[in-house]
């Protein structure tokens, strides 16, 4: 076990997002504003989804805006984690994870807050939370009221 | 383009014991499993001239079939790493054919092994898996959870339960049982599954596979030098391969996954239909991976297979024996390398334990699957 491996030897897990990721330095800055944002190309007008990429994955265009999303969206799955795999999660389980579908059509993988894992279903409108960290802000989804 | 089907053939193959190898290390592995697939085939290491292998997951080489092939005393004209995780041991395969076909090499050797029950003593540096950075700030960090939710989705629009997956991991373990180179050898009851811990919800501890070490490897060459050999011959009838997205927040279904267009390319290749199979060796790195993949090879109708796995059906002696050997669940997980060899095994005949030949085995299909539920490819075996 070091801080790069664990002790089979895959990558050490990390708790915290890799913020200097180029393509992504934009997404983590507009959260740190509380802007939760994706890119969307200007040639075909489609979002990139996530990761975020410097070219379009629909038509390979350059060009694209960062585009606020409304913050609102369902659970398209979810899971919940009855084991830790990060010391950071030890006192968290059980907890949720789950893809977001957002209302523009882009998934991404978050948590749904402020319900117990178990109330939580497929289908179910959330809206966006902004967690605040010293350095990062973390899009997280609750119930949307 | 001509069709390669029959034209190409597994002439020999090799396993190594499987389990907690502590004496062993990962290079070891894949030797052992060399040297047992050179002596199945009753020819030496400078005869072969190909060598097709996947990165070990703790230890990235610039090219480790180069290594291995050294290390072994093999002088390749053709050798390079695959990298389709769980799909890469029946990628070795179609790619040792399109090798053999282009004329670069005659005589392939295709070797995937694992260390990963005990520690490696000398670990080097480990692969990423590639989109950790979107999923770990979140807590998502293990394949259970990436298969947990397929599995959530398959119960919310299909009804399937986690009885029903149950199933695959009892059937699979019976098959373990009757093989003396299985890891997990006491039987299981649906009831035992059931009172499992949960690891990632709905997904439980009998539901996961194992963490092994061990290595396999097949010898793959033409149809036409595949007589030369002392064992007969299994013929390479059709491949197909799909990787429907990379990462899980793009894939287009969680339900339907690579194994549809995958098979449908090898059946057309081959010529054949899911009903013609005698057996299918299907990857179960979660008993959900062998329920949508046997969905999706159009063994039953998506969402059918929750009563597909009942009642016997996917047993030895069943209509579809599935994972004969005990699979990843119950035998060892080699990312798959097994399933190949014993699909081989079982259409060479009389060389598993009787107990657990498939009668009159003749076809068999073959799935890989791999990554963020990302990667797929198919094999379709046939006995001479």
């Amino acid at each position: 076990m070091s801080e790069t491996q664990d002790k089979r030897g895959r990558p050490a897990a990390k708790d915290r997002p890799f913020l200097d990721e180029l393509e992504a330095k934009p997404f983590w800055a507009n959260l740190k504003e509380h802007k939760f944002t994706s890119q969307r190309c200007s040639a075909c007008g489609k979002f990139f989804g996530f990761p975020p990429q410097f070219l379009c994955p629909h038509c390979l265009a350059s060009e694209y805006e960062w585009i606020p999303l409304s913050g609102k969206g369902k659970v398209y799955s979810f899971v919940t984690y009855h084991r830790a795999w990060h010391p950071a999660y030890q006192d968290k389980v059980p907890y949720n994870v789950s893809l977001i579908e957002t209302e523009e059509g882009v998934r991404m993988m978050s948590n749904v807050v402020g319900c117990p894992p178990e109330a939580v279903k497929i289908g179910m409108p959330v809206e966006i939370v902004y967690e605040d960290f010293e350095d990062y802000t973390l899009p997280k989804f609750r119930p949307a009221t | 383009m001509a069709n390669v089907s029959g034209k190409f053939a597994i002439v020999g193959v090799g396993e190594t014991l499987v389990g907690k190898r502590p004496e062993a290390s990962t290079n070891s592995l894949h030797l052992e499993a060399i040297r047992n697939c050179l002596a199945d085939a009753g020819i030496k290491a400078s005869q072969v001239d190909g060598l097709l292998t996947n990165q070990p997951l703790n230890d990235a080489h610039r090219s480790y079939a180069v290594r291995l092939a050294h290390m072994a005393g093999i002088d390749p004209t053709y050798a390079t790493d695959l990298a389709l995780g769980g799909a890469t041991p029946v990628a070795l395969v179609q790619h040792a054919v399109m090798a053999i076909n282009t004329g670069m090499a005659n005589i392939v050797m295709c070797v995937h092994a694992r260390k990963r029950s005990t520690p490696d003593p000398s670990p080097g540096y480990a692969i990423r898996t590639g989109d950790e950075h979107w999923e770990q700030p979140w807590g998502h960090f293990a394949a259970v959870a990436t298969h947990a939710f397929t599995a959530q989705r398959h119960m919310y629009e299909y009804g399937t339960r986690s009885e029903d997956l149950a199933e695959i991991a009892v059937a699979t373990r019976k098959h373990a049982c009757l093989n003396k180179n299985a890891t997990m050898r006491k039987p299981m009851t649906v009831s035992d599954h059931q009172q499992s811990r949960m690891i990632v919800a709905p997904l439980r501890l009998l539901d996961c596979s194992l963490e092994s070490d061990g290595g396999g490897a097949v010898l793959v060459t033409s149809a036409e030098r595949a007589r030369d050999f002392p064992k007969p011959p299994v013929l390479i009838l059709g491949m197909g391969q799909h990787h429907p997205h990379f990462s899980l927040m793009d894939a287009p279904s969680l339900t339907t996954l690579g194994g549809k267009k995958s098979s449908e390319t090898a059946y057309r290749m081959a010529g054949l239909s899911p009903k013609e199979m005698d057996f299918a060796e299907i990857y179960d790195c979660f008993t959900i991976t062998t329920l949508v993949t046997l969905e999706d090879y159009g063994f039953c109708a998506k969402g059918e297979g929750k009563d597909f796995v009942k009642g016997g059906r996917i047993e030895i002696g069943g209509e579809l024996p599935v994972n004969t050997h005990g699979g990843l669940l119950s035998q060892a997980h080699l990312e798959g390398m097994l399933h190949v060899t014993e699909a081989v095994k079982q259409l060479r005949g009389n060389e598993v334990e009787a107990e657990r030949q498939v009668a009159n085995a003749e076809l068999g299909i073959v799935s890989g699957h791999g990554g963020n539920l990302c990667m797929h490819s198919t094999l379709i075996l046939g006995a001479v």
